[in-house]
C-alpha cells in the first residue's frame, strides 16, 4: 500500500485523533498555565502555610512520571471515589504534571526581574499586590516566554499518553490501524510527521509571536 | 521633617549605620558625602523603608517610620503601616528604574492612579505637568528604551514627584549618566530647590552641585556623620582628618 492510498484510507481517523490530539493540548494548556502561575506565585510567598503546598505539589508531580500520575488518576482516584471521564483524567494529568514545571519557570522569572524594579514599586507606595500584577508579572512575562514555548512542546509530545487509558487520540487512532493492518511503519510515521508538524508549525510561530507581541509591549521593537 | 533617633544598621556582624542621631528640618536640602561604604546610601535606603533596621526609631513628619504606637508602646510596623508612610517619601535611584513597559507618561501615572486613586484624567494632567517642569513632555509616549540616561533620570524625578511626597531622595542619581548629560538632571533638582518647599536628602559624589544647593552637608564615615556644616565651611575649612582626605581625594579625581 502506497503512502498516499494510506493515507487515503486512513485519512478521516487520523484526522478524527488529530483533533482530540489538539483538544487535548488545548485543555491541558489552560491547566498547566493556571497550576504554573498559582504554584509558582505561592512558592514565593513569605508564609509558609501558602508555600508548602506548592513545594510538595511541585515536588510530586515534577518528580514522579506522568505515565504513573495517568495511572493514579484514571485508575487510582476511583477507588477514593473520584471516577473522572477518561478524556478528562487525560488532559488533566498531563496539564497538572507541566504546571509542576510551568511553576517553576513562573518563579525563575519572577526572581529574575531586577531588584530595582521592585525598589521603585515600592518606592511610589504600591502595595505588593499592585507591584505583582502591574510590575513584576509583565516584566516576568517577557523572560518566562522562551522556556515556555519549550515547554508547550513537551506537553503535546506528553499527551501521546492518554492513548494508553484509551482516549481516542492521534496516537490511539495509528495504534489501531497497525493493530489492524500491520503497516507499522506508515502508521507510526505519520503520526511522528504530524506530531512535528504540530509542534513546528503551529506552537513555535505562536509562541515566537507571543514573544514580538510582549517585546513591542516592553519598548524594544 | 525627618529624624533619625540612635539608629543602627547591621548586614549580619557588619554593621553600617552605628547610633546615628540625624535631623532634616522642613524644606531643608541636605547632601551627603563620604567614601563608598560609609553607609550613605543606607541612609537613603532604610527611609524609603527599603531595608529594615536593626535599631532605633525614624520618625517622618513627626511619626515613627520604622514602628507603630500600639496600646502607647512602639512596636515595629507592619507592611501596611509601611505603606501609609512610604506616599510621604518618594526616592530617585542610581539606575532609574523606570518601568521598562510602560511609557514615560505611564510611569508617572502608575503611582496616583494605584495609590493615591486618581482619576486616570487628573493623574495625566498632574504627569503632564511635571514631565513638562523636567523637559520631558515631547518625549511623553516613549517607552524607557527609547530615552538616554539623563532623560530617564528626568522622568523617574516627575514619577516621584507625581506621588506629592514631602521628602524627596536622591541616590546617587547622576553617578551613570555621561558627563555632557549630568546637567541635565542637576538643572531639574536645582529648579526643585528654588521652586519648591521639598525636603531633601541627597547622597551624590559631585561635589560641585553639593556646594552649589545644599543647606547642609553632612560627611559620613563609618556609618556616623563624622563632620557636618554649611557647604562653606566643610568644603573650604574642614576641620576632621577624614574630611579633609576625602575632599583632597575626591578633588584629585575630578
Amino acid at each position: 500500500m502506497s503512502i498516499w492510498e494510506f493515507l487515503r484510507t486512513y485519512g478521516p481517523a487520523l484526522a478524527s485523533g488529530t483533533l482530540t490530539t489538539c483538544t487535548e493540548f488545548v485543555l491541558a494548556t489552560a491547566i498547566a498555565i493556571i497550576v504554573a502561575v498559582v504554584m509558582g506565585l505561592a512558592k514565593l510567598s513569605s508564609n509558609w502555610l501558602i508555600r508548602a503546598p506548592a513545594i510538595v505539589y511541585i515536588e510530586i508531580f515534577r518528580g514522579t512520571s506522568l505515565l504513573v500520575q495517568l495511572y493514579w488518576i484514571f485508575f487510582v482516584l476511583p477507588l477514593f471515589g473520584i471516577t473522572l471521564p477518561k478524556s478528562i483524567a487525560g488532559f488533566l494529568s498531563v496539564g497538572l504534571n507541566c504546571g509542576a514545571y510551568g511553576a517553576e519557570l513562573v518563579r525563575g522569572a519572577i526572581q529574575s526581574v531586577p531588584r530595582g524594579q521592585w525598589e521603585a514599586a515600592t518606592a511610589i507606595s504600591l502595595s505588593p499586590a499592585v507591584r505583582m500584577r502591574r510590575i513584576i508579572l509583565p516584566q516576568a512575562l517577557s523572560i518566562m516566554l522562551p522556556p515556555w514555548g519549550n515547554l508547550l512542546i513537551e506537553l503535546l509530545k506528553g499527551t501521546a499518553l492518554v492513548a494508553l487509558i484509551s482516549v481516542s487520540d492521534l496516537m490511539f487512532e495509528v495504534k489501531q490501524i497497525n493493530a489492524m493492518t500491520y503497516l507499522s511503519a506508515q502508521a507510526f510515521g505519520t503520526a511522528l510527521v504530524i506530531y512535528y508538524l504540530l509542534a513546528r508549525f503551529l506552537i513555535t510561530p505562536f509562541m515566537r509571536w507571543l514573544e514580538r507581541v510582549v517585546a513591542r509591549g516592553l519598548g524594544r521593537v | 521633617m525627618v529624624r533619625f533617633l540612635n539608629v543602627n544598621k547591621d548586614y549580619g556582624k557588619l554593621s553600617v549605620i552605628h547610633q546615628l542621631d540625624f535631623d532634616v528640618a522642613e524644606g531643608e536640602m541636605v547632601t551627603i558625602i563620604g567614601p563608598s561604604g560609609s553607609g550613605k546610601t543606607t541612609v537613603l535606603r532604610i527611609l524609603m523603608t527599603l531595608e529594615p533596621i536593626s535599631g532605633g526609631v525614624i520618625y517622618v513628619n513627626g511619626k515613627p517610620l520604622t514602628h507603630m504606637a500600639k496600646a502607647g508602646v512602639l512596636v515595629p510596623a507592619d507592611e501596611r503601616h509601611f505603606r501609609q508612610m512610604r506616599s510621604s517619601i518618594g526616592m530617585c535611584f542610581q539606575h532609574f528604574n523606570l518601568f521598562p513597559h510602560m511609557t514615560a507618561l505611564q510611569n508617572c501615572m502608575e503611582g496616583p492612579v494605584q495609590v493615591l486613586g486618581l482619576a486616570k484624567k487628573e493623574a495625566r494632567e498632574r504627569s503632564e505637568e511635571l514631565l513638562t517642569m523636567v523637559g520631558m513632555i515631547d518625549k511623553k509616549d516613549q517607552h524607557p528604551s527609547r530615552l538616554s540616561g539623563g532623560q530617564q533620570q528626568r522622568v523617574a524625578i516627575a514619577r516621584a514627584l507625581a506621588m506629592r511626597p514631602k521628602v524627596m531622595l536622591f541616590d546617587e542619581v547622576t553617578s551613570a549618566l555621561d558627563p555632557e548629560v549630568i546637567g541635565e538632571v542637576t538643572n531639574v533638582i536645582r529648579k526643585l530647590v528654588a521652586e519648591h518647599n521639598l525636603t531633601m536628602l541627597m547622597v551624590t559624589h559631585q561635589m560641585g552641585f553639593a556646594r552649589d544647593i545644599s543647606d547642609r552637608v553632612c560627611f559620613f564615615y563609618g556609618g556616623k556623620i563624622e563632620e557636618e556644616g554649611s557647604p562653606h565651611d566643610l568644603f573650604e575649612n574642614p576641620q576632621r582628618d577624614r574630611t579633609r582626605q576625602f575632599l583632597s581625594a575626591v578633588k584629585e579625581a575630578y
